[in-house]
């Protein structure tokens, strides 16, 4: 086991140097520069321009100025935005809790519903039952985030006034971050309704985030359910007389599992990315909306320090399912 | 064990500061994030309002849904006979805010006019690079350091500008925001304590309206300052839900959550008027969009050329088509709320005939050019690309032929800059304070050729005005120069001037006594709320 742990890790270290070396170079392939963009319509002078690049030490060879971030990133130091002057890692630190907490509660609702109604379509294949859900997963992976959060907001805030439309709590309720996660900080602070407020303004973003992952999760828990529900093994089960649901829940979901598992693991990613668009219809205040906002306004700094530390969550992740997937099927460590 | 003591203390502070009880609150929907809370750092719009408009005061200000200035900090100020000393008679008993990360001592006095200053053009100040790549880019964008020579104390309560050379701009600048006055006591402090980067994070000034807390990129929160010398606001506290989606502000509005919102979609407003509950302000925008001819490249050297082209296209289908009426055609290149616009100019006259004729006349056939449009959405100009089809068709019809061109927001402004770029540029502007100087001069004077002027035009006649009128403090004169500016601009025609959009404010209304300010700004002064 500790050999596996320790391969794995051996990895992260070329993955995080490719990583840092795209995010470096990505945000500067894009044209113009940050300081170009700073003055807009008004035009600077190509003096006062190469004051303020050398300033902000862009004018310096490409490689000073990528050993430079590495040599940062080393000693945990992802530098400051050149717009708001704040340093990168506060700005994350305060802000990602935000974006955990909306891809949490859109996981576990994707897992949640993903896996049964996957369950359903397999044990009831070929079914209306399995083309509808089906075709409901279809549609919902399909789905523009954009598209399907305006329309709930618009129908759901705007003509049924059921639920807010965009924020993290109401604005009546003001109290200091402790965790960052709303629903924890609601409760920390004891004024009465709050954590209701932080459960309402969350429903409308988990829903929207968990769309695409739901629907790939209950595609790929069909099949793997599927391929499980043909072996020898269930059919034993069966002739022994336990009941389905015995049959399914215990013999067949548990080995169906691991392909599951794996997918609930690349789903990461899929939200971080959600989690851009998501973020910015429900002006949800997380990193999403934070990266690209500094993509549009150039600022060097915030996208390749936050391409680094969203990099490194997703890393982390994958490693504890690749690890977890060590642990369900024990095959794998060797 | 400390971490539950953290939670504890967190929990007490909470029922200190927590105010579950809806006083009553103001809240607008703001379409960015402020980059910070110090106003001389930053150009954008959103950073003023949430900053400037709220937290400080300038010398000078504009008054309320004017361009005019009027005194603020300054009671009173004499300009000398040469045009190059201001002095200020500062306002007596301006108390700074008390705030819980500060208690000021004294009241507001020359030194603190003389730090706000200082710190943003005198390399020697401490402050003048506080916070990495700090550059104060309004302050030099305006060209202040090339003007004032210096700046003195007479007495506590006086304050002495000494310029180079007269700019009658002056005052209107000193209404900016970017020169909002902070306080020299607190810096010091910030600077012993060795924490000056809180100056961008925990405003302190003497505005009508304390900060209290900044969530990043969710909610701004101050409440009312008691001491303000412009007497106490009627509502108690002010957020600021920062909600970049304009369809979302639309429906917060709509859902009650905000009472004012900025910058709703051309789209969306016809359904936001036909709301109940909410009012809709309009104003004719500060701003102006145009199409520069290069006029350093043949054949658009020659006037009669330019003004065929000029004539050839339909303005009016533009306003129609894109802003859906919430925009004038433009004939002068300053909006008709300015002082000094010259209603008197007569529009090129749309006639498709006469343009092709007298492109005949002046000896061009088959002509072939490039009509850059923007990538963006701009306030002048929502959206570039339908404009530039819509000229396209039109210059089709007198046989000129079109490509249409863009790049990528920054290089566009880059390279439409270019002394040799090929076609002409659709761009447009936003006065920064109201004065003609800042359009006029700014984007047609010769020093600006190969920077903002688009149409690298440089008039003799048209510059000299420039020069004179930045020379002559008298407002009168200063119109009368302006006037004889259009003429010039209209008859030589660099530009092809295309529109004014209006400035659109949708609110609840609950909402009572909110001015909407042609400069674009969101000042909440004032406002009151029904309960």
């Amino acid at each position: 086991m500790f050999r596996f742990i320790f391969g794995r890790l051996a990895v992260l270290i070329p993955t995080f140097l490719g990583v840092s070396l795209i995010a470096f170079s990505f945000i500067r392939l894009l044209p113009g520069d940050p300081v170009m963009l700073m003055s807009g319509e008004r035009v600077m002078s190509p003096e006062r321009h190469a004051e303020l690049m050398h300033q902000l030490g862009l004018d310096r060879p490409m490689y000073i100025q990528y050993f430079d971030y590495l040599a940062g990133l080393l000693t945990g130091d992802f530098g400051s935005s050149i717009v708001t002057k704040r340093p990168v890692l506060d700005d994350f630190l305060q802000l990602f809790p935000a974006t955990i907490e909306l891809s949490l509660c859109a996981i576990i609702l994707a897992v949640v519903l993903g896996i049964p109604a996957g369950v359903l379509a397999a044990v009831k294949r070929g079914t209306w039952l399995d083309q509808s859900i089906m075709g409901v997963a279809l549609v919902g992976y399909s789905m523009p985030i954009f598209w399907w959060g305006l329309l709930l907001i618009i129908f759901f805030s705007g003509y049924l006034g059921w639920t807010p439309v965009s924020g993290r709590i109401s604005l009546m309720y003001f109290f200091p971050q402790v965790t960052g996660f709303m629903l924890i900080d609601s409760l920390i602070s004891g004024q009465a309704g709050a954590f209701k407020s932080a459960v309402t303004y969350l429903i409308l973003p988990t829903i929207v985030l968990a769309t695409i992952p739901l629907a790939v999760i209950a595609r790929q828990t069909r099949s793997a359910m599927l391929e499980v529900l043909g072996e020898d093994y269930v059919r034993t089960a069966r002739a022994k007389g336990l009941s389905p649901f015995r049959v399914i829940g215990v013999h067949a979901l548990r080995n169906a599992m691991i392909p599951v598992i794996t997918t609930i693991g690349l789903q990461v990613g899929v939200l971080l990315a959600g989690a851009i668009l998501t973020e910015t219809i429900f002006s949800w205040p997380g990193i999403g909306k934070w990266m690209v906002d500094s993509v549009f306004k150039r600022d060097y700094a915030v996208v390749q320090g936050g391409l680094m530390l969203i990099a490194a969550v997703i890393m982390i992740v994958n490693l504890v399912v690749d690890l977890l997937y060590g642990w369900v099927n024990p095959r794998i460590r060797h | 064990m400390k971490k539950l003591t953290t939670l504890l203390a967190a929990t007490a502070l909470a029922s200190l500061m927590g105010t579950a009880a809806w006083s009553k609150t103001f809240v607008y929907c703001s379409e960015a994030s402020p980059e910070g809370f110090d106003p001389g750092l930053y150009t954008g719009g959103q950073t003023f309002d949430a900053a400037a408009h709220t937290v400080y005061n300038r010398l000078v200000e504009f008054k309320r849904g004017t361009t005019e200035i009027e005194p603020a900090l300054a009671e009173s100020w004499d300009i000398s006979a040469d045009g190059k000393e201001y002095t200020f008679k500062l306002r007596k008993g301006v108390k700074f805010q008390t705030t819980e990360y500060f208690t000021p001592s004294r009241e507001l006095n020359a030194d603190d006019v003389i730090f706000s200053f200082e710190r943003q053009y005198k390399e020697d100040n401490a402050w003048n690079k506080y916070v990495p790549g700090a550059s104060w880019e309004y302050f030099s964008g305006m060209g202040l350091p090339d003007v004032i020579d210096k700046i003195e104390k007479i007495d506590d309560l006086t304050v002495k500008i000494t310029l180079k050379r007269p700019e009658a701009p002056l005052l209107a600048n000193l209404g900016m925001p970017f020169i909002s006055i902070v306080s020299k006591e607190y810096a010091d402090k910030l600077q012993a304590d060795g924490k000056m980067e809180l100056m961008n994070q925990q405003p302190l000034g003497t505005g009508p309206f304390t900060f209290v807390a900044y969530q990043p990129d969710a909610a701004i929160r101050y409440k009312a300052n008691p001491d303000y010398w412009g007497g106490k606001q009627a509502i108690d506290d002010l957020v600021f839900a920062i909600t970049t989606d304009a369809a979302v502000r639309a429906q917060k509005l709509k859902a009650g959550e905000c009472h004012l919102m900025s910058y709703p979609n051309a789209a969306d407003v016809a359904e936001l008027k036909a709301d109940p509950n909410l009012n809709i302000s309009e104003q004719a925008g500060l701003n102006v969009a145009y199409l520069a001819y290069n006029t350093l490249v043949a054949p658009f050297d020659k006037v009669e050329v330019r003004k065929a082209l000029n004539m050839a296209v339909n303005k009016q289908a533009i306003v129609d088509a894109v802003f859906q009426g919430a925009a004038t055609v433009a004939k002068n290149p300053i909006p008709p709320t300015m002082w000094s616009y010259n209603d008197a100019v007569e529009d090129d006259k749309y006639d498709p005939e006469a343009a092709k004729k007298m492109l005949e006349d002046a000896g061009v056939s088959g002509l072939k050019m490039k009509i850059w449009a923007m990538p963006v959405a701009r306030p002048y100009m929502l959206n570039a690309r339908r404009a530039a089809e819509l000229m396209q068709a039109d210059l089709a019809k007198i046989g000129v032929e079109v490509e249409i061109v863009s790049y990528e927001w920054a290089e566009y402004l880059k390279l439409s800059s270019d002394k040799d770029r090929d076609g002409a540029v659709m761009l447009g502007w936003t006065g920064d304070n109201g004065d003609p100087d800042n359009f006029l001069d700014t984007l047609l004077g010769c020093d600006a050729v190969g920077g903002n002027n688009r149409a690298q035009w440089c008039d003799k006649e048209f510059d000299d005005l420039m020069t004179k009128a930045k020379e002559t403090a008298d407002v009168a004169e200063r119109t009368k120069l302006y006037e004889e500016a259009q003429v010039i601009f209209k008859r030589e025609a660099p530009w092809n001037t295309i529109d004014h959009s209006l400035a659109v404010v949708p609110m609840s209304k609950k909402v009572s006594g909110f001015v909407q300010s042609p400069l674009g700004d969101f000042v909440f002064e004032g406002v009151d709320i029904a309960e």
